[in-house]
């Protein structure tokens, strides 16, 4: 099939799969007047006939696609987000590890995973002593660095599927991470918002339990521009203000499955509220933002 | 009793003591109903709300006329549409909506789910036809405008745009007619290539819908 043909130009009418597929996986700039096509290069007898065969592969296709879609579940998520951070976290320790190494016979030695794929690519170091080693160590960071890539576009495809508002608010990598801390989709969706906010800071909240530390304002949610965007006494406002709007997105996920574009406005316009603060030196809202959670 | 502005196949009947819009079809989510024919609630149907507050919508009803939907969501408004106008593609991007919407397609011959990004036509274009003679639009996404410019290639040149604009998927902070404005004058605008509409009709659908306005186009 080209980028001109209708859906039904690579298969005959009886080929359920081989339609069903075209459908899914088609594409064409511009539609065409595809019946009178179909009829005239002999795919349906006539337009009742054609209509009948796309009935049956457009709702063929599209129960295939959802099925799959569906089981885009949150347990994959949890494993690509944790394969995703281990790869990275390896591939980090392994370039220092190797830019020691190098250090050692390479006049242009630097550091991190672009030094090893500099140092992976080029070969410069032949005849060196260690060269063989050396570059062979180099190439498997690159590996595990391009692995790590990978998984987050996995990461970045399925969150959407699994959890269409939590990644819309949240970005998915941060919306699977979340998912991943809390042990899945339906765990996260029964926690609290106040345990959303410190997912990710277990060792801050016991410090703090135990006595000695002040309650952590944010955990893993930190790294959302919301909370990063704001200044440091705000902070704790932004993040109780995220993690409620996560928590409700994670439930309308795990509830009802449908996207509501709603929360994530909703979410600019208290964080603006918030932001606003540092300006207005008071701001409208009534909540008094402090240092601390308690 | 017919409607002049009510398309074919669409009437005010009397349902459980209430005069409502109706089409005829298979049940699809617990509507109230008197025979073949079932109440069409505009509370839960921007497209009906339309109807309800008696915009031309320029929707002729009868077989031959081909409808692409835009944000079918479970399909409670595409079975009205199906069950009153011929072809009838409709495209829903989530997948959760597409499972009910599924449900409803079984009854109906000549309505085709797609599970499709409305943002991107390109790929369903190999599967809906050209020259449809209404696009109904009602998705909730930021940028309405752009995705009824962007579907304008489906829609013949004498057709129909019907479309619900949300002000609130597009700027929950602004004033809802700041929004519509907008909205507005980028469909009127658009690229060159793309064309641009005609709005023919404006209307508040607040009494059913808070904050929508619902919109009658023609390309320019």
């Amino acid at each position: 099939m080209t980028d001109t043909d209708g859906w039904f130009a690579d298969a005959t009418r009886d080929d359920e799969e081989g339609l069903a597929a075209a459908v899914r996986e088609g594409s064409a700039t511009e539609p065409r007047d595809w019946p009178r096509e179909a009829v005239e290069a002999g795919f349906a007898a006539d337009e009742d006939e054609y209509y009948d065969t796309l009935h049956a592969a457009t709702t063929a296709a599209t129960h295939a696609a959802v099925t799959e879609l569906e089981q885009a579940d949150d347990r994959q998520l949890v494993h690509a987000v944790r394969a995703m951070d281990d790869c990275r976290r390896t591939a980090n320790e392994l370039a220092e590890r190797l830019a020691e190494w190098a250090g050692t016979v390479d006049s242009e030695a630097a550091s991190g995973i672009e030094y090893a794929r500099d140092l992976a690519a080029s070969g410069r170091l032949e005849g060196e002593p260690g060269a063989k080693p050396i570059t062979s160590l180099a190439a498997r960071v690159v590996d595990l660095a391009d692995e790590a890539d990978d998984l987050r576009e996995y990461v970045e495809r399925q969150t959407p599927a699994a959890a269409p508002n939590l990644a819309a608010l949240a970005g998915p990598v941060l919306a699977a991470r979340l998912i991943s801390l809390a042990g899945g989709l339906e765990s996260l969706a029964k926690k609290p918002s106040g345990t959303v906010q410190v997912l990710g800071a277990e060792d801050a909240l016991f410090a703090h339990l135990r006595g000695h530390a002040s309650s952590p304002k944010h955990g893993i949610i930190y790294t959302h521009d919301a909370v990063r965007g704001t200044r440091s006494e705000d902070r704790g406002s932004a993040s109780r203000a995220l993690a409620g709007k996560l928590s409700i997105a994670a439930r309308v996920d795990h509830y009802s499955g449908d996207y509501r574009p709603e929360l994530e406005a909703e979410l600019v316009e208290r964080i603006e509220t918030i932001q606003a603060r540092a300006e207005g030196g008071g701001g409208d809202d009534a909540e008094t933002g402090g240092e601390t959670d308690d | 009793m017919t409607d002049p502005a009510l398309p074919q196949g669409v009437e005010r009947r009397e349902i459980s003591g209430t005069r409502r819009l109706a089409t005829r079809g298979d049940p699809v989510y617990g509507e109230p109903t008197d025979g073949e024919w079932r109440a069409w609630n505009p509370q839960r149907s921007k497209l009906g709300a339309m109807l309800a507050s008696g915009m031309d919508t320029g929707l002729e009803g009868g077989e031959t006329e081909r409808v692409l939907y835009l944000g079918a969501a479970s399909g409670t408004t595409v079975s009205h549409v199906a069950d009153f106008a011929g072809p009838t593609y409709a495209v829903e991007f989530a997948p959760r909506p597409t499972r009910d919407l599924l449900s409803v397609v079984d009854s109906r011959p000549r309505l085709f789910p797609l599970l499709k990004d409305a943002r991107k036509p390109e790929t369903y274009a190999h599967v809906v036809e050209a020259d449809v003679d209404v696009i109904v639009q009602d998705v909730a996404t930021r940028g309405q405008a752009r995705v009824a410019l962007e579907n304008r290639r489906f829609l013949a040149d004498d057709g129909r745009l019907l479309l619900a604009i949300k002000a609130r998927s597009e700027d929950v902070t602004r004033d809802p007619d700041d929004v519509f404005a907008d909205v507005l004058a980028d469909l009127e605008g658009g690229d060159e290539s793309e064309g641009g509409y005609e709005v023919l009709e404006t209307q508040r659908l607040d009494e059913y819908h808070v904050d929508h306005l619902g919109v009658v186009a023609r390309p320019r």
